[in-house]
Parts: C-alpha cells; sequence; structure tokens
C-alpha cells in the first residue's frame, strides 16, 4: 500500500541526525536500509510524520581496526559487513549469520546495525551480536554512551536506542574461536524459526569455552548459558549432544504458523548440538 | 535435454523467445503503467471481518478530503453496482447467492469490497478511506466444510437456506459389486489444501471511455479479454460492441486472472459514470484475500483391488469448498478433475460425488491443474498406499494396472477416450535417468543404518486432460461458453504476416511458437511475422488462454488458417504464372511450376498481387488473408512419469529434494525450449503446493497466511534443477499432434514429492504427510508414528 505521507531529511553527520530527531518530535524515525522501515510504512502499521536518513554519516560506514576490536558502522550494508576482510577473520560468526539474511537483494540495502536497532526475534543478527559479546555505541542529545551486548536488546523490537537517539556502530572483540550459525527455516529467504549461533573455544580436542546465542526462543535473542556451562570439559558428539539438551532452558519461545512452541524447543536442542559441534568440528 | 525435432521448418526448434528481450529490458507496458491525463485512482474499503452485518456506513467524510471525486458505498452505487457472474451451474438445482461488487447489508469474506473512494491520486483515495465511517456486528463465521452441511450450521446465505451449493454425481459401471469382488478395499482421507495463486503482478484496471465515440476501452491483467468483453457488456449494460477489452503485458496468472472480478465491473461502471478514466491496482495484501483462491477439497478415496494387484474400482467423495461466492467457473473446478481420478489405469467401476460447499472464505476457482491436480494427486497417492498394503512394489502396481500403448486409443471407465500415449516409454525413460535401482539400494542401506536423514522415491505416472475444450463436452457439462479458438493470418502488401490468435499469454510464449507454426507452413521467416492478440480491438474473436489450451486448440486454428492462405494464394499464383493451380509445388515460401523451377512467384509477390487487385482471376477476392475458426475434436492426453528423491531428516522433519528426475510426453513440441521452461515452472508450483503453500485461517475465517512472509512460496534456491526429458507420442486427435504442457507439472509433481516422504518413513509407521509437508508436520508426523507426542 501507499505510506502516510512523510517528511524525509538526509543527513552528514550524527549531531543533524540527533537534531532532525529532535525537531521532528514523537514521531520522527531514523531510517538506515529501508528493508524493515518500509514494509511497515506501506502497511501503514506506523505513521512517522519525519524519517532522517542516516546513510550518508561517514562516521556509521565501514568497517575498523581498533586493536583489540573491531567497530562497525551501523549503516554498513549486510552485503558490506558478511564480505568485509577483517568482519571474516575476527568476527566469523556475525559474517556468517549476515550471510543468511534474507537474499542478496536485500543484503545490499538493509544494514547490520538497522538490524540491530530494529532487534525482531526472528531476526539472525542479535544472536550472533550475542555471542560476540558485542558492545554498542549510542549517540543522544545528551552525548555518547556504550551498551554491552547483554543490556542492549530489551523486549519484542525493543533495545536501548531511545526514540530521540541513533545507534552509531557496535564493537566486537577479537575472537578465533570456532564459529558457526545455523539458521532453520523453511526456505532460503524465509526469517528462522529457530536460529543458533555459536562461538567454540576447543583446546586439544576439548571445549574450554562457549558462547551461544539464540534466535527466536524469546521476546529478544537470548544465550543459552546452561548450554554453554554444560560444554566446557566436551570432547565427543555425545558430550555435545548432552549439553545441547539444556537448549530450551529459560528459554520463552513463542508459537506461530510454521512452529509451535514445543516444536521450537525441539528445534532448539537438535540445532545448538549440530551448530556446536560444526563450530568445534567435533 | 529435449531433443529438437527436424522439420526442415521453425517447427520443433528451440528458438529464444522474441517478446523476452523487451520483457528483460524493462520495457514492459503492465496495466499499472498505463498513464491516461485525467485518470482517477480507485481505492476499496475492504471487509476486516469474515461474516457481518453493516450496521452503518457513510462514504460522506471521505468526499470531503483532498483530491476525492467520489465515494460510494452499495446504495450510492444503486444500478451500478453489477453481479459477479457465474457461467457454469453445474447441476439443474445449484444454488447460485448473488454476488454484487460492493456488499449490500452483509459481508462475507475478509476482504468483501465495502465502499470505494476515487481521486486524483492514489494515495488521496487510500488516505481518504480513512474518513469513511462503517460499522459491523460480527456473525458467526462459517469455515468448516463438514461443521457447515451440518443443520443448525450458520449460513453463508440466509436466502439458500443451506451452505450446500451442489451435489454432482458420476457414478460409472458397478462399484458396488467390484467391492464385493475386492480382497482388499482401501480408503483414505486427503486434504487439498487451499492455495493462493501468487502471480507476480498484481491484478490492475483501467477503463477509459474514449471521448470522440461510446467506445470505453478496458485494460485489465486478465487471461481472458475476450471472456471479458462478452461478461462486461452482460454485466454492466454497455453495449458489447463499444467495449475494447485489451490485456497487455500481463504478469502471470496460472488461473488467477481467469476471472471476471468485481473490480472490473467497479472501474468499467464509475469511468463511464464519472465520464473519465479510472485505475486500480491492488496490493499484495489485497491480492491475498480478494483474488480467488485455489484447490481446497477434502477428498475421500476409496480403492478396490485383488490381492495381486489389479484394480478393481474406485469410489470418489469430495467436497470441494466454492468460499463465500461462485465466481466464473468455482463449481466446475471439481468437475474437470472427475475425469481425471482412474487417470492410467484400468478398472471395471468408478464411483464420483462432489457436494459444493459454502464457507466465509475467499472464492475459489482455477488454479493451475484446476481439478486435475487434485484427482492426479489422490489417485497416486492411493496407489502408493494400496500398494505397501499388498506388498507389491509401487511401480509394479502402476505397470499391471495401465493402459499399454497398444491398446490406444482407449476409452477410460469415466468415458474419456485417449487418443494416444506410451506410458511405458515415459517410465523407462525416467527410471534410467533416476538411476531408481541405485536410489533403492541406498534407502535401504540407510535404513538398516538406521541413518536420521532416510531417504524415499516417489513416484507420479500422470496423465491429465487438457486442451479446453470440445464445445459439445462444454455444452453437455452446462458450461455456458463454448472452446473453439480463432485466428486469421494476413499477408501484408510488403510480405509481412500477421497471425492473429485468439489466444491471451501472460508469460507463456505464444508470440514466438505462433510464429514458428506460421512460419513451418508459410515459409516466412519468424522474424517476419508479427502474433496480434490479447486486444479484442484488433484480434476481435477468441477464448482465450487458460487449461493448457492454447497450443492444443489455438494452435489447431494457425495451422488451418495458415493453409487456407496459402491455398488462396495458390490460385493467385497460378493466374500469374500462367499454369493451373495443381502444377504448383509451394517450397520455402515460393510457388514454383511442378517441373520448371525458373517460373515461380514468393508469397510476398502474391500478397502485393492480392493488395493492387490489377490482375486476379475472375471470382478471387482483393487481399490476401484467411481465417479458420476451430473447435477441438477432443481434449488433449499428456502424460508422463515424475521420480522424486526425497530426503527426510527424522530429528527435525526437515524434507530435502534431492534429485527430480521428469519425462514429459506432450507429443510434438513446436519449440522444445518453450516446453522445457513450463515444465521448470510447472514442476516448482507443484511442489510448491507439497512442501510450501497452503492458505491457513482461523476459525473467526481471518486469513493468517495473508503477506508473503506467512504464504511461503519456494524461489529457486530452494529448489534442485530438475532433469527432464520427453517422449514424443503424437496426438491424433490434434492435427499438429501437439498437446498441452501448461499444467501437466504442476498436476505431476504434487503426488510424487509426498510419495517420496511417506516411501522414506514408512518403515516408522508413517503412512500418509499432509500438504504442505512442513518440518513441524513431518516431525509430528513421526512422533505420532513412534507413538510419542502428537
Ligand atoms: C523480505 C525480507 C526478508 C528478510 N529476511 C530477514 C532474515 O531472514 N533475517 C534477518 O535478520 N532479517 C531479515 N530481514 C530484515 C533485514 O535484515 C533488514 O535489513 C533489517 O531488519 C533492518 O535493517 P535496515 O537497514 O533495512 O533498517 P530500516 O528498515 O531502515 O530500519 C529498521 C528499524 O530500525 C531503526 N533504525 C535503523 N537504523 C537505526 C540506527 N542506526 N539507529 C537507531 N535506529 C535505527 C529504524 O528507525 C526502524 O525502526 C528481511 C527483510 C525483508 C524485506
Amino acid at each position: 500500500m501507499i505510506p502516510v505521507e512523510f517528511e524525509y531529511v538526509k543527513v552528514t553527520t550524527i549531531d543533524q541526525a540527533i537534531a532532525a530527531l529532535k525537531s521532528g518530535g514523537e514521531d520522527a524515525k531514523i531510517i538506515s536500509g529501508g528493508q524493515s522501515l518500509l514494509p511497515v510504512l506501506r502497511l501503514r502499521m506506523a505513521e512517522p510524520s519525519v524519517l532522517v536518513d542516516c546513510g550518508g554519516i561517514d562516521e556509521m560506514l565501514g568497517v575498523r581496526d581498533d586493536g583489540g576490536s573491531i567497530t562497525i558502522g551501523a549503516a554498513t550494508t549486510h552485503h558490506g559487513v558478511m564480505n568485509n576482510p577483517l568482519v571474516q577473520k575476527h568476527a566469523l560468526l556475525l559474517a556468517q549469520a549476515t550471510a543468511t539474511v534474507a537474499d542478496p537483494a536485500i543484503r545490499h540495502r538493509g544494514t547490520t546495525g538497522g538490524a540491530l536497532a530494529h532487534a525482531d526475534p526472528a531476526g539472525d543478527v542479535p544472536a550472533a551480536a550475542l555471542a560476540l559479546n558485542a558492545s554498542f555505541v549510542i549517540a543522544g542529545p545528551s552525548g555518547r554512551r556504550t551498551v554491552d551486548a547483554k543490556d542492549f536488546f530489551l523486549d519484542y523490537f525493543t533495545t536501548a536506542v531511545g526514540p530521540d537517539e541513533i545507534l552509531v556502530s557496535f564493537s566486537i572483540p577479537k575472537c578465533d574461536w570456532g564459529s558457526h550459525y545455523s539458521k532453520f527455516s523453511r526456505t532460503a529467504q524465509a526469517w528462522a524459526i529457530v536460529g543458533v549461533a555459536a562461538v567454540v573455544n576447543v583446546k586439544g580436542g576439548v571445549i574450554k569455552e562457549a558462547r551461544i546465542g539464540l534466535t527466536n526462543m524469546a521476546p529478544t535473542a537470548v544465550r543459552a548459558s546452561t548450554v554453554e556451562a554444560a560444554l566446557v570439559g566436551a570432547s565427543s558428539a555425545a558430550d555435545i549432544t548432552a549439553a545441547a539438551m539444556h537448549a530450551a532452558d529459560g528459554t520463552r519461545a513463542t508459537s506461530d504458523l510454521h512452529a509451535k512452541a514445543d516444536y521450537r524447543e525441539h528445534l532448539a536442542r537438535v540445532i545448538t548440538a549440530r551448530a556446536v559441534r560444526a563450530a568445534a568440528g567435533i | 535435454m529435449t531433443a529438437a525435432l527436424d522439420t526442415g521448418t521453425a517447427l520443433g526448434k528451440p528458438i529464444r523467445r522474441k517478446e523476452d528481450a523487451h520483457l528483460l529490458h524493462g520495457q514492459t507496458n503492465w496495466t499499472d503503467n498505463i498513464q491516461l491525463p485525467g485518470t482517477v485512482h480507485m481505492a476499496i474499503l475492504r471487509s476486516p471481518m469474515a461474516h457481518a452485518k453493516i450496521t452503518k456506513l457513510d462514504v460522506s467524510g471521505a468526499l470531503k478530503q483532498t483530491g476525492v471525486v467520489a465515494a460510494y458505498g452499495a446504495k450510492e452505487l444503486g444500478d451500478l453496482n453489477g453481479g459477479v457472474p457465474c457461467v457454469w451451474p453445474v447441476t439443474d438445482d445449484i444454488k447460485m447467492p448473488a454476488f454484487p461488487a460492493l456488499a449490500i447489508d452483509k459481508v462475507r469474506q475478509v476482504g468483501d469490497c465495502v465502499a470505494v473512494v476515487l481521486a486524483t491520486s492514489a494515495a488521496a483515495a487510500v488516505d481518504a478511506l480513512d474518513s469513511i465511517e462503517v460499522s459491523y456486528e460480527q456473525l458467526p463465521a462459517v469455515t468448516d466444510m463438514e461443521a457447515a452441511l451440518k443443520s443448525g450450521s450458520a449460513l453463508v446465505h440466509d436466502e439458500i437456506e443451506t451452505n450446500a451449493c451442489y451435489v454432482y454425481k458420476m457414478p460409472c459401471g458397478d462399484y458396488a459389486a467390484s467391492r464385493a469382488k475386492a480382497d482388499v478395499v482401501l480408503a483414505r482421507r486427503f486434504i487439498n489444501q487451499r492455495l493462493i495463486p501468487t502471480f507476480m503482478e498484481p491484478r490492475s484496471v483501467v477503463a477509459a471511455p474514449m471521448g470522440m465515440s461510446d467506445e470505453i476501452t478496458i485494460w485489465s491483467s486478465t487471461q481472458i479479454p475476450h471472456v471479458l468483453r462478452v461478461l462486461l457488456a452482460l454485466v454492466t449494460g454497455i453495449p458489447e460492441n463499444n467495449i475494447r477489452v485489451v490485456a497487455p503485458d500481463v504478469g502471470g496468472g496460472f488461473g488467477g486472472k481467469l476471472q471476471m472480478y468485481r473490480e472490473e465491473i467497479l472501474v468499467t461502471n464509475l469511468a463511464k459514470k464519472l465520464g473519465r478514466p479510472v485505475k486500480w491496482t491492488e496490493t499484495r495484501s489485497e491480492n491475498m484475500v480478494a483474488t480467488h483462491h485455489g484447490r481446497d477439497q477434502i477428498q475421500d478415496i476409496e480403492i478396490a483391488a485383488t490381492k495381486d494387484g489389479k484394480i478393481l474400482g474406485l469410489k470418489v467423495t469430495l467436497l470441494a469448498n466454492m468460499g463465500a461466492y461462485l465466481q466464473i467457473i468455482t463449481p466446475g473446478i471439481p468437475l474437470l478433475g472427475m475425469f481425471m481420478y482412474p487417470a492410467i489405469y484400468k478398472m471395471d467401476s468408478y464411483d464420483f460425488t462432489c457436494t459444493g460447499v459454502f464457507t466465509n472464505k475467499t472464492p475459489t476457482d482455477a488454479y493451475r491443474g484446476a481439478g486435475r491436480p487434485e484427482a492426479t494427486y489422490v489417485i497416486e497417492r492411493i496407489i502408493d498406499e494400496l500398494a505397501a498394503e499388498i506388498g507389491m512394489e509401487p511401480m509394479e502396481l502402476r505397470k499391471k494396472n495401465w493402459i499399454t500403448h497398444d491398446e490406444f486409443p482407449f476409452t477410460t471407465v469415466a468415458g474419456l477416450t485417449y487418443d494416444t500415449g506410451n506410458y511405458e516409454a515415459a517410465t523407462e525413460k525416467a527410471l534410467a535417468m533416476f538411476d531408481y535401482d541405485g536410489l533403492r539400494a541406498e534407502q535401504a542401506r540407510r535404513r538398516a543404518s538406521g541413518d536420521p536423514v532416510q531417504l524415499g522415491i516417489g513416484i507420479s505416472t500422470y496423465t491429465e486432460m487438457c486442451g479446453l475444450a470440445p464445445s459439445r463436452t462444454l455444452g453437455a457439462l452446462k458450461y455456458v461458453a463454448g472452446g473453439w479458438e480463432h485466428c486469421t493470418v494476413r499477408a501484408l502488401p510488403t510480405g509481412k504476416i500477421e497471425v492473429v490468435t485468439g489466444t491471451s499469454p501472460h508469460g507463456q510464449g505464444h508470440e514466438t511458437a505462433w510464429s514458428q507454426i506460421a512460419s513451418s507452413i508459410l515459409g516466412v521467416p519468424v522474424e517476419d511475422i508479427e502474433v496480434i492478440h490479447s486486444d479484442t480491438g484488433r484480434a476481435p474473436y477468441g477464448m482465450d488462454t487458460y487449461g493448457s489450451r492454447s497450443l492444443a486448440v489455438g494452435g489447431q486454428a494457425i495451422k488451418a488458417a495458415s493453409e487456407r492462405l496459402v491455398e488462396k494464394a495458390r490460385v493467385i499464383a497460378a493466374h500469374q504464372l500462367e499454369c493451373s493451380a495443381s502444377d504448383l509445388e509451394f517450397i520455402n515460401g515460393t510457388f514454383q511450376v511442378k517441373g520448371d523451377p525458373s517460373k515461380s512467384q514468393a508469397l510476398g509477390a502474391v500478397a502485393f498481387e492480392a493488395f493492387t487487385a490489377h490482375n486476379l482471376p475472375a471470382g478471387v477476392e482483393p487481399t490476401l488473408q484467411a481465417e479458420a475458426t476451430i473447435d477441438p475434436a477432443d481434449f488433449s492426453f499428456p502424460h508422463g512419469t515424475h521420480l522424486a528423491a526425497m530426503e527426510v531428516d527424522t530429528e527435525t522433519g526437515q524434507v530435502k529434494l534431492r534429485k527430480y528426475v521428469c519425462v514429459d510426453d506432450v507429443g510434438m513440441q513446436v519449440n522444445p525450449m518453450i516446453v522445457e521452461g513450463q515444465v521448470h515452472g510447472g514442476v516448482a508450483q507443484g511442489i510448491a503446493q507439497a512442501l510450501f503453500e497452503g492458505a491457513e485461517y482461523d476459525d473467526d475465517g481471518n486469513l493468517l497466511t495473508a503477506s508473503l512472509a506467512d504464504y511461503l512460496i519456494p524461489s529457486a534456491a530452494d529448489l534442485p534443477s530438475f532433469d527432464t526429458g520427453t517422449t514424443v507420442t503424437p496426438s491424433t486427435t490434434h492435427p499438429l499432434g501437439t498437446k498441452g504442457v501448461g499444467e501437466a507439472g504442476t498436476i505431476a509433481s504434487t503426488p510424487a514429492i509426498i510419495n517420496g516422504i511417506v516411501d522414506a518413513l514408512r518403515h516408522l509407521g508413517v503412512t500418509d504427510v499432509a500438504m504442505p509437508a512442513s518440518p513441524q508436520t513431518v516431525w509430528r508426523t513421526i512422533q505420532a508414528a513412534k507413538g510419542g507426542a502428537k
């Protein structure tokens, strides 16, 4: 359908973006790749008065090496992120998760920061950000702050980014563990029924430490912390499968057309075992 | 993997499609691209409820909005609120409730049209919908067919006092006797789920009164411009000779645009009333609820057989969901399947009963295959189940019962006469391409080792009836139209050829294929032939495109008209060359005197003579053109063997189509590349029903799969590359030897997939898997068979 009439502002600095959000008032919204926002506007599920386009802000584009971590501008496209050598070297899990987002056309427009800010519980990137211990730089009228991944995702489509704020970038501590993102979906372009993002530190065939993020098992991406603990010391497929039996512990899976909650929980267990085995090479 | 037929002409060559350049270069003329000065745009207020009384409707608020030109509810529209027609009253006592374009007092489906706004921009029209005051009193929704038929059920249409639309019976032979003789009687229920056509280009219609005359031109994204013209005249009262209907580039239809929609009536009537062009283009959200749906049958099938696998009889009892209203051929769809349940098999008796049922859902109608996929699905499923029951190899059971190639022409128990076929040849070729024995061995290994990923082989040996249709047969089935097709061929003074066809392509490639047929007869290069279609002003006669009829029927008209043109030209050429017509040979577009090749005249030169008319033989009229209107002698019966190797992950229920082989026999192929394209697309669409698609409603009649995020259609990424092959057994009832190919793949592939999944899981106790076989459904089926949680 046709969206309700809105104003469009393209800005080139963070300060301009914050000023534009402020003058636009309550209904002003950031638009990044538009791949989640435009469908919402076209269905008239949201009727913002102003859209502030952050795609022209240099600071929000590209990936840089910060020594111990890499920093990814929030307006970098999925395509740019998954093909970036720094991401592939130091945050492979993010590249793996991003590569499963929708299709090439959408990955060329949609942005990874946009996906994180949008925080769809079925989105693929948040689980990877959790597993990689990402931290987020948020700018607002009162300056900048940094929020850890565990405090970033608050609820369905809700993050620590306030309505008058903007996500500038996110940083990922360099990680050379084995990694794998396993997405269970019905078609190649469909959203995840369940997704599992796993990074595993294996030494001498034994798992020393693991971090696992789950997609679509709760109102936000969540860590499978019971599995993470149970995996320490695992050295066989059977060990991993046993640990993965806890994948649904503490989750709040919902039921929808593609999966009822009990099936989602079952899938979480099966897919977690497979993702960890693939990441660990066990 | 298609073999080109060497005819020495363009016929049978896999030449590239003429129409593709403009499609690929963005030079298409979609209806929505049409911009006429002074256009007003229509937006529609649709019912959010499946069944409700309209307790208040006030459109006056909309009239106050910027840009709004007019707004109407049913009351304001009055006589212009035309009714959507149904042209297939299948029984004498069928119930045919009124279907007004704008709902009167009651809405009966989500998406029913309640009011319209016309404004100078599409945005203004949509904005103004919010200013219409409407309120509803919700009524109980009828959503379940079996419950709908129970006494005391809420009624979709109070005035007909029942939800049963009709009961159609066709008893053939004595089924009770067959059943009494049988060692095995197997009864099963299958659900052929509801599907949404989801063609790529949404519907769009523009109507414009042409100021200088009484003509009104309607551009519509339709498969049926000719039929639409007749129906618009009948419904609107605008004289037919003042109506011109054009289907510009049309982006797919699959039966979904074989329809006269309420929006077409509204746009036409309002353009006439307002005296200016009116345009409406549906959104995808509207498309999901307001474009007709397909399938939706509960199918009870019973098969009677001997213990060594001889089929004796078949009984089929259907409940067919009509939805809330009858559209153009809603009630007839199950009847198109009725003849095909016995399929390729010999048997003594067949008993068919179908009950059409009204529910508060979107009306159903033709969708790729229309009735025959439903039939093929259950017969091919029950054959596999019978094979399992009596412990026979499923292919052996088929071989034991199918019509052998030396038995054609063969009249089936359902009364159809199949002209030709060779099921043995197609099957043998498919088995070889598939490595059937190798896959069976792998299946055995995986079973023995308890592999979490099991392998199954799905078979579908199908035939179908298409090429709609002999007019007499349609008449006997109470269909209110004929099944003929028309062609006019003109040789222009400059030697170029116009082929005017009554078929209406929307992706199929008629411009290329029709040129090839005409070229092969006229000896004129394909590039010099222009195919004119889909415009009742330029191609006035036709019955349009659906039911795999365009080549099977329309091709005959092109052949006949081209041949008539050559005969007329021969008389003129003989006169010019001063010989008798019988002394002339027509070779590569040139008439030559037999034995004296120096005396010749090309067809183009004859055309010029016919144009100047300076020196024509006595009694021969000027101009070189000929026409033919052909009623087909019979339906066309393509057939083939499709084989699917299915991997099923028993831990998650996820299914993977590993390999798909099909060998189709569509008779003579005018263009093997186009045939292959139709097979690929058709197979994909049938697989989509088996694995992905399914319209789901809640108990209140809300469509839950109302967007493409929830209604899953596969893309190329979800399917393997299919291995296609063909055998060629020319049709004997169609002069070109051709059969239809548009629907064959869709009809064949659905049961192959499900048979493959069941075959992979049969050792676990699984005997059926519901469609679409989503991972959850497959997983729950496995759990249930294991005796675990449902
Ligand atoms: C057909 C389709 C399929 C898809 N499939 C998947 C999938 O399988 N997996 C998946 O993960 N995603 C999927 N997506 C979503 C895709 O990943 C989007 O790119 C992403 O959700 C949003 O990114 P965007 O840049 O397009 O954001 P936009 O649509 O521009 O914005 C989304 C929301 O985030 C806000 N926002 C954006 N950037 C910022 C910022 N820097 N600061 C503050 N707020 C911001 C906007 O205000 C808006 O509310 C799909 C999208 C489509 C259209």
